[in-house]
């Protein structure tokens, strides 16, 4: 009898809960870039604006939120220049809730592959987390074109040295999207309710986060709310980017380290479900 | 004992039967209240063996029950069985798909699956940008998949449409494309699941020319399925029979075939109820063929004229006359050949009437058939019409009782095929004196 080691590849019923296989996710890394390139082809695939469409989005949601929130509303924007608040939220929460969305039917979406070939299934969401981020990064060149043009006007500069956490912030939102999507996904394949809950749910969450109101705005008016506020892992991560770079946000290093180990329990249990999930949803799905 | 590729140890696959979802919540927390206590799943021990025919009495199945299969380096292994014996169930364990309920398997090599050709293949992108996509599926780097790209399109037969969408293709081009693919993944370990099927003539003949390479040239190691009896003696050395996810046999590929048709045999028919079960396509049924009996016993003599009974029913009153055409199948699926009727013209003024097909004879060597039947009408001048065409109906054995093959012939073997030829003349014409 040979020793387990020597073998290749060991099917057992159940595999550690904990193990996210990294290495395999390593070996199929050409596959990771085939995904999202496909992605990224596929999506302006017949149509005539093309990538142009990358940044319609973003640009008109701004004009509206102009319009709605500041406008009518009168919500202020702590002084930054209606077009920069606007859009640095939008972006950033875009990122968030495509991150989300999309990798929350990553096993509905897949079945057809997933039922016929094996890979690491976790090459599903990471590509779509990854396709958001050139995305984000396409549309934060909006946002920083903006930017410039406003300087040029004679706003003062307002990036400082918060500005550093940037990749710490861009990292944080696309992990608690994939924690959050990956665990959704996982519980969908048996409970498909979630799937209605989910189309809602990140519609109020971004409410009760401030992309189209400052935070100070919520503390001075709000202050029985503020709990809420303060419990959402994308409130901090939000104001710091709109501190760092607008010179206006309201966080301390408390907030953000709330939202980082925010971000890393809910990716270890959505690792822990995802990996339970994965040996036999085609059984249930 | 360095040169199993794959063992199988005590591998057993449950599911669920019913409906997904219904009281799934309730046996969940029954089985995590159990877990927590520290006591075995209280849903492991319903299971029962999978039959399809008889009702089963608990929520859950046993697909597939304690198997242990060693499989060597270089083997090719035929896997047989009836539909839902668990055979495709075996191979998807093997592939990773799904998990098995308790067991496990060791596995050495890398192992590649023909599960279904052109997975993931995504409609809008061109020929060459699915081949990356579906050889890193595969398994494969892009690396290699560059170095074999060139033979790949070659293999397919697709160079001139490469940078066209895959959307643009026709189905046949794009199996054979995903065939392609799959066919220069170079795994050790290969399993195919009647994917031949598909694809026409040259291309089928191109995919097992292909199958032949990896197992006989490069000795690498080949599962495969399929329901084609001729495929499996052709193309493996050893063959495994599964009945109600149990491994009933393992041995040499004629001796398992063989066992495989002699239990098929209990389940011949002599007189079916036809329903669209036996019609897998369309049929116009303006003709319908409603009950089909075999009129001899289920055993007939090699010399026995062959009498079967059809039931049928006009539905389109507009058409007066039809003819049958049986076509006659041996056990493993291979086509025998076909009779035709004269056309005759219905009985006027009933809806229903029998018609009585005699073969006088019918040459058959012994063995396992089954008929499909048509009727129609036309011919190649005017055009064929078929009216109904159903499938896999009354089946039954040949065997010998007549004194002069009997003595002649002690054991028809497999690979003399279905036609045992009879009146056969025998002159002698010279004769030259010692």
């Amino acid at each position: 009898m040979k020793p387990d080691k020597d073998w290749t590849l060991i099917i057992k019923p159940k595999g550690s809960l904990l193990n996210l296989n990294l290495r395999e996710v390593w070996r199929y890394r050409d596959l990771l870039e085939m995904y999202i390139r496909r992605d990224i082809v596929t999506f302006y695939k017949q149509t005539i604006l093309g990538p142009l469409w990358f940044f319609i989005q973003p640009v008109f949601t701004t004009i509206i939120y102009m319009f709605v929130f500041g406008g009518l509303a009168g919500i202020s924007t702590d002084g930054i220049p209606q077009p920069l608040f606007y859009l640095s939220g939008i972006c950033l929460w875009n990122y968030f809730s495509e991150s989300l969305i999309k990798t929350s039917d990553t096993f509905l979406v897949n079945q057809g592959i997933f039922g016929k070939v094996y890979f690491p299934r976790l090459i599903a969401p990471l590509s779509v987390i990854i396709t958001g981020l050139l995305k984000l990064f396409i549309q934060l060149g909006l946002f920083f074109a903006a930017y410039i043009w406003f300087v040029s006007k004679g706003m003062p500069n307002t990036i400082n040295s918060d500005a550093w956490f940037f990749p710490l912030l861009i990292l944080m939102l696309g992990l608690l999207g994939l924690g959050y999507g990956i665990i959704i996904s996982s519980l969908t394949t048996k409970y498909r309710d979630l799937k209605f809950l989910i189309a809602f749910g990140v519609n109020l969450w971004m409410y009760a986060t401030p992309v189209i109101y400052p935070l100070s705005v919520m503390e001075g008016r709000f202050q029985n709310y503020m709990w809420i506020m303060q419990a959402n892992p994308v409130t901090s991560i939000l104001e710091t980017f709109k501190a760092g770079f607008l010179g206006q946000g309201t966080f301390t290093i408390q907030t953000l380290t709330y939202s980082a180990i925010h971000t890393i329990v809910v990716l270890i249990l959505g690792i822990f479900i995802f990996n339970r999930v994965e040996r036999s949803f085609m059984d249930v799905v | 004992m360095s040169n199993i590729a794959i063992k199988f140890e005590n591998i057993s696959k449950q599911y669920r039967l019913g409906k997904i979802g219904t009281g799934t919540i309730s046996h969940d927390l029954n089985r995590w209240w159990a877990k927590f206590r520290g006591k075995e799943d209280p849903y492991l021990k319903i299971g029962e063996v999978n039959r399809r025919d008889t009702k089963a009495e608990g929520d859950y199945v046993w697909a597939l029950r304690d198997i242990n299969l060693e499989v060597e380096q270089g083997e090719v292994l035929g896997i047989i069985g009836k539909n839902g014996a668990g055979k495709s169930t075996l191979l998807k364990l093997l592939s990773r798909v799904t998990a098995p309920t308790t067991g496990q398997i060791l596995v050495n090599g890398r192992i590649a699956s023909l599960l279904e050709v052109g997975t993931g293949f995504h409609p809008e992108m061109t020929g060459r940008e699915n081949i990356f996509m579906n050889g890193a599926i595969m398994g494969m780097t892009k690396a290699e998949i560059r170095r074999k790209f060139d033979e790949i399109v070659d293999f397919a037969g697709v160079e001139k449409y490469i940078d066209t969408p895959v959307k643009r293709y026709s189905s046949g081009m794009t199996v054979r494309l995903g065939f392609a693919v799959a066919a220069h993944l170079e795994p050790e370990i290969l399993v195919v699941d009647e994917v031949l099927a598909v694809g026409d003539a040259e291309f089928q003949k191109k995919a097992i020319g292909k199958m032949q390479d990896v197992s006989k040239e490069q000795g690498r190691t080949v599962l495969f399925v399929s329901h084609n009896m001729a495929a499996v003696r052709n193309l493996c050395k050893k063959g495994i029979v599964l009945s109600d996810g149990m491994k009933i046999l393992e041995d040499e590929v004629n001796i398992a075939v063989d066992y495989y048709l002699a239990e098929t045999k209990s389940d011949l028919v002599k007189r079916a109820v036809i329903n669209d079960k036996y019609r897998p396509s369309y049929c116009s049924k303006d003709v319908e063929i409603l009950e089909i009996e075999l009129l001899n016993e289920l055993q007939i003599a090699t010399n026995e004229p062959l009498k079967i009974r059809l039931k049928l029913k006009v539905n389109n009153f507009s058409k007066k006359e039809a003819r049958i055409t049986g076509m006659l199948n041996a056990q493993s699926g291979s086509r025998v050949g076909l009779f035709f009727s004269k056309h005759f013209q219905f009985p006027e003024n009933s809806k229903s009437f029998d018609v009585v097909v005699t073969l006088n004879s019918h040459n058959l060597a012994k063995g396992l058939y089954y008929f499909d039947f048509n009727i129609g009408s036309g011919d190649p001048s005017t055009g064929l019409t078929d009216f109904d065409l159903v499938y896999n109906t009354i089946s039954f054995e040949v065997i010998y009782d007549d004194y002069n093959n009997l003595n002649q012939i002690a054991k028809w073997a497999s690979n003399w095929g279905y036609n045992n030829f009879k009146n056969l003349d025998l002159k002698i014409l010279h004769n030259e004196i010692i």
